[in-house]
């Protein structure tokens, strides 16, 4: 059981490793933005640890690095990371063990460890989605370091085309999903309305919006 | 205390508390039959969601740019059967070239 587990974990770092450099990069520009913005080197540090979300920590150091009030910057955070309730409880199952032990492995969860670790039909595997998260969280942790204390060792992160290495591995992760009907009418819903919204909406509500679309689940199959 | 440390205590307590709830309060069994129908269906949901949103939208404008090319050449990379490392590679290179050339 043990050496099964310490395999997962080693698949699940090796399936996000392409990742993690690009990870790495959107630290360094975050540790740089919120230095910029006047938050020091200690604080988005403690952020990138605490919170481990890079949407919703752009947000909330764009809106205080703007001016915006410390209430705006909060809710835009908090809105960006609400996704992780139903992300939350759709792999609550496959996590067993005592709390403390549930609570940890919860924090590694964001949108690029519960994408690999998704086995279809709403099948999660735990080991994967550890093995992922821990070297994403050390790379956003060690890139927001880097950056926060200066440095620009990759420069940035647009130039060599990184931003596109997360929907592609998003897209990698979608296809071998549309099994059935079912699921690509949940895929086309929840698309359609990301893009419907996200001209209109505050930043996050597009993407909570969009997890409605699994609503059709509840029509009969 | 500072802006920024209330901002960063703030969302951080916030987010720990969010990602916490399922697996603190649901963990380790299975989920009742009416919402598993649904659950099943949020990947697919939420990837497109991921898929359309990072690929397409710069904040809150539709703008598509040099990702697409990116998106064209990681869609013939999964056609070709590629695997994620290269699809990956390939989206980003393709990506990375498109905007020094425009």
């Amino acid at each position: 059981m043990g050496g099964s587990s310490a395999r997962r974990y080693r698949d699940g770092a090796r399936a996000v490793a392409p990742l993690a450099v690009a990870v790495l990069g959107f630290g360094i520009s975050f540790g740089l933005l919120a230095r910029s913005a006047g938050m020091g080197w200690l604080a988005p540090i403690v952020m990138s640890a605490t919170t481990f979300a890079g949407s919703a920590q752009f947000a909330a150091v764009s809106i205080l690095g703007a001016g915006g009030t410390v209430a705006a910057a909060v809710a835009a955070a908090v809105l960006l990371n609400i996704r992780y309730g139903p992300i939350g409880v759709s792999v609550a199952p496959w996590l067993d063990g005592p709390a403390w032990w549930r609570f940890l492995r919860a924090q590694l969860v964001v949108d690029e460890s519960w994408a690999v670790a998704a086995e279809g039909e709403g099948r999660f595997d735990p080991g994967i989605l550890v093995g992922a998260g821990l070297l994403l969280y050390v790379s956003w942790v060690a890139g927001t370091a880097i950056g926060a204390f200066g440095g620009q060792a990759l420069g940035d992160p647009k130039t060599l085309g990184l931003d596109a290495a997360f929907p592609a591995l998003f897209l990698s992760l979608l296809l071998p999903q549309l099994r059935n009907r079912r699921t690509i009418v949940a895929a086309v819903l929840g698309g359609a309305i990301a893009l419907a919204l996200t001209p209109v909406a505050a930043a996050g509500v597009p993407i909570i919006a969009a997890s409605a679309g699994c609503l059709i689940g509840l029509a009969r199959k | 205390m500072t802006d920024a440390w209330i901002v960063v205590l703030a969302v951080g307590t916030a987010t720990v508390a969010i990602k916490s709830l399922g697996p603190v309060l649901l963990g380790g069994r299975p989920l009742p039959s009416a919402v598993t129908g649904v659950v099943e269906l949020l990947a697919p949901a939420l990837l497109a969601a991921l898929v359309v949103t990072q690929a397409l939208a710069s904040g809150q404008s539709i703008s598509p740019d040099a990702r697409l090319v990116g998106m064209a050449a990681a869609g013939i990379a999964l056609w070709r059967k590629a695997p994620i490392l290269v699809v990956i590679v390939v989206a980003a290179a393709a990506t990375a070239l498109t905007r020094s050339f425009v």
